[in-house]
């Protein structure tokens, strides 16, 4: 124990010492978060997003219009009707649409709802007209759907900006690159310079050695990411609906799984080059699929499933459901799981793989 | 009295290149063991083995009369020929780390006050030079009060102040009781500081005597240089004492009576600008036993 508490001791030091270190853990994810609030502060997308439940064609007075753009969520896993007036209520999409039962929501809060109002009550304009003749020869069996027809619903709700969303994602992309770099790549330098030999030359197993690095970078990342979530919440004032324990709960475990993929990088390397692109080789897929800066929603499902392999896909997912909607632990304990099974298989690779020299 | 460490028919292959071949000596607790040799004689290579770092391919190290075991590590100090040490922190940082890996540690007070690092203590590791860096190699090497103290080349890179200095380090160590193991390529180093030294090459012992032992055993007094002795002496050798030799135009010869063959040599119209007098070290028993110069 006074060997493991030595070793973590130093490697915190060390840490804290390294200006280079300190300015990308903490400084650069907090400026940009800052960046994107700046970025995204007026205006937004153009497009106004209408979702479309059930089969059938859009109503008529929507469809050709350039300005907007329609989800539809059908097919095999559709979703309750619930969590799509979700997304409504967190202004993600400007309006659903029920084909089957002729009703449409609107969110009284948005500033689209009365332009969309407007829109939907409208008579046709002659090009829609023709649409609409077009859309009926298709479904003969269910009549296109008039504007007429549709009850107008109303729900209301927070806005979720592009802050708010985001910052889920970058607090999980700085902890993936903290925790890479912080311990693959170090792990890797150590054996190259002979530190690690030099430890193998003690009487300290690799075990403590090991486990004191991940340790000391598990403290690292999560303080760098309640630093940075404390710094830009102190500015942004971004929504949390959910518990604080879950969320640390969530990011312990991400963390731990993270830390676990750079000890299996690090595992027998002896070249940094070689482990800077095998760190990248892992983090890239992740940054773009794990929908870091932007949603998979709407991408092809191969793209989908793939990311649900990715362990920063589950963090994410998690810690947006545990701020943006307030979920319990209960409803991201499918992600709890997968995170806890995913550091399990990958701490016994990276301990089967590990070699001092 | 039984020795600290006995090597038996240690052996060690890389890939094609046989780097140790079934070496066997003993070391007697208390002196300074020195193993030397060129650059890639299988120095590095023997110590590593004796450290417990690499694994033989055949053969066997014994730690007083038992094969080493995981706690070996504790009652050994290692100063390997190129370590980093940790960044960014300072050498009491690091005395402190290195302190903790061991069950009875030496108090830091002895530490630093044997190895002079007082006034550097509070310096980041970064910013050591050559000389302190090595006294603090040192330093890490004797934390556990060692039975045995290993050091590779540990002066090799130094200049000629830091190398005394460092010399003196390990004659204090010495004088503890502490059995020093060191390998290098400097034979003034190994003659200064050696009780016994074995001369390798190859992967294979040559010899294996105390330093003085092995120097009486090859050269019987001292070397004699005329280096210009004049033209009659070159065209017609056998006007030279017995045993002279004539090499690149220069007369030489070993002898171990001195006085007698400098008397003969003057009354020989010798020509004796230059004469030099010159006691054989190591150096030149390793150019005899070896027949080239040291590759360093």
């Amino acid at each position: 124990m006074k060997k493991f508490i030595a070793i973590f001791k130093a490697r915190n030091m060390e840490f804290v010492r390294d200006r280079g270190a300190l300015f990308w853990n903490i400084l650069f994810p907090t400026l940009l978060v800052v960046g994107f609030a700046v970025v995204f502060s007026n205006g937004g997308e153009s497009v106004f997003r209408v979702g479309l439940v059930g089969h059938g064609a859009p109503p008529a007075q929507l469809s050709g219009l350039e300005g907007v753009e329609f989800i539809r969520y059908d097919g095999e896993d559709v979703e309750s009707l619930e969590i799509i007036l979700n997304r409504l209520r967190r202004h993600q999409i400007d309006m659903v649409v029920d084909l089957e039962r002729s009703e449409y929501y609107l969110n009284s809060e948005a500033s689209s709802a009365p332009i969309l109002r407007r829109l939907v009550a409208a008579p046709l304009s002659p090009a829609s007209d023709s649409e609409l003749i077009a859309g009926a020869a298709g479904h003969d069996s269910n009549p296109p759907a008039g504007a007429l027809g549709f009850t107008e619903r109303q729900i209301a709700g927070e806005p979720v900006r592009y802050v708010d969303w985001v910052v889920p994602g970058v607090l999980g992309m700085n902890m993936m690159f903290s925790c890479l770099f912080g311990v693959g790549y170090v792990l890797v330098r150590y054996r190259k310079n002979g530190v690690l030999k030099r430890l193998k030359a003690t009487p300290v197993s690799a075990l403590t050695f090991v486990s004191a690095q991940g340790a000391s970078r598990l403290v690292i990342a999560l303080t760098t990411s309640v630093f940075v979530y404390l710094a830009t919440n102190a500015f942004l004032g971004f929504m949390m609906n959910g518990s604080y324990l879950t969320l640390l709960l969530v990011t312990v475990l991400a963390v731990i799984c993270m830390i676990s993929i750079g000890l299996i990088v690090s595992g027998r390397l002896k070249s940094e080059e070689l482990a800077e692109g095998l760190i990248n080789l892992v983090t890239f897929p992740m940054i773009i699929l794990s929908g870091v800066f932007f949603s998979l929603e709407g991408t092809p499902q191969i793209l989908q499933t793939l990311a649900l392999g990715l362990p920063l896909t589950h963090f994410i997912t998690a810690a947006r459901a545990i701020m943006l909607d307030g979920a319990g632990l209960l409803q991201v304990m499918p992600h709890v799981a997968t995170l806890a099974v995913m550091s399990v298989v990958f701490l016994f690779t990276s301990a089967a793989l590990f070699r001092w020299e | 009295m039984e020795p600290i460490i006995q090597v038996c028919e240690l052996s060690k292959r890389y890939q094609n290149v046989l780097a140790v071949d079934r070496v066997s000596f003993e070391i007697r607790e208390g002196i300074c063991f020195g193993l030397l040799g060129p650059n890639g004689a299988g120095k590095t290579t023997t110590i590593e083995m004796m450290e417990g770092i690499l694994e033989p391919n055949g053969g066997q190290i014994l730690f007083r009369g038992n094969p080493i075991d995981t706690r070996f590590k504790e009652k050994v100090g290692i100063q390997f020929q190129h370590t980093a040490l940790p960044e960014y922190i300072t050498v009491r940082e690091t005395l402190q780390l290195f302190s903790a890996f061991y069950p009875h540690p030496r108090a830091m007070k002895e530490v630093i006050e044997i190895c002079s690092l007082r006034e550097i203590i509070n310096r980041d590791n970064r910013k050591l030079s050559g000389g302190q860096r090595q006294r603090l190699l040192l330093a890490l090497a004797i934390i556990p009060a060692p039975e045995v103290v290993f050091l590779d080349e540990p002066t090799t890179g130094l200049d000629p102040q830091a190398r005394r200095n460092f010399w003196s380090l390990i004659k204090r160590v010495k004088a503890e009781g502490t059995t020093v193991i060191l390998t290098t390529h400097y034979m003034d180093e190994a003659q200064l500081l050696c009780d016994e030294v074995a001369i390798m090459d190859h992967g294979r012992i040559l010899e294996l005597d105390a330093p003085q032992r092995l120097l009486d055993r090859h050269f019987s007094g001292v070397l004699i240089r005329v280096p210009a002795p004049g033209e009659r002496f070159i065209t017609d050798p056998t006007q030279l004492p017995s045993g002279a030799e004539i090499r690149d135009g220069a007369v030489e010869l070993t002898t171990a009576q001195l006085d007698e063959t400098v008397r003969r040599l003057l009354t020989m119209e010798l020509n004796l600008d230059g004469l030099s007098i010159h006691k054989p070290n190591l150096e030149d028993l390793f150019l005899k036993l070896t027949g080239s110069s040291l590759r360093t």
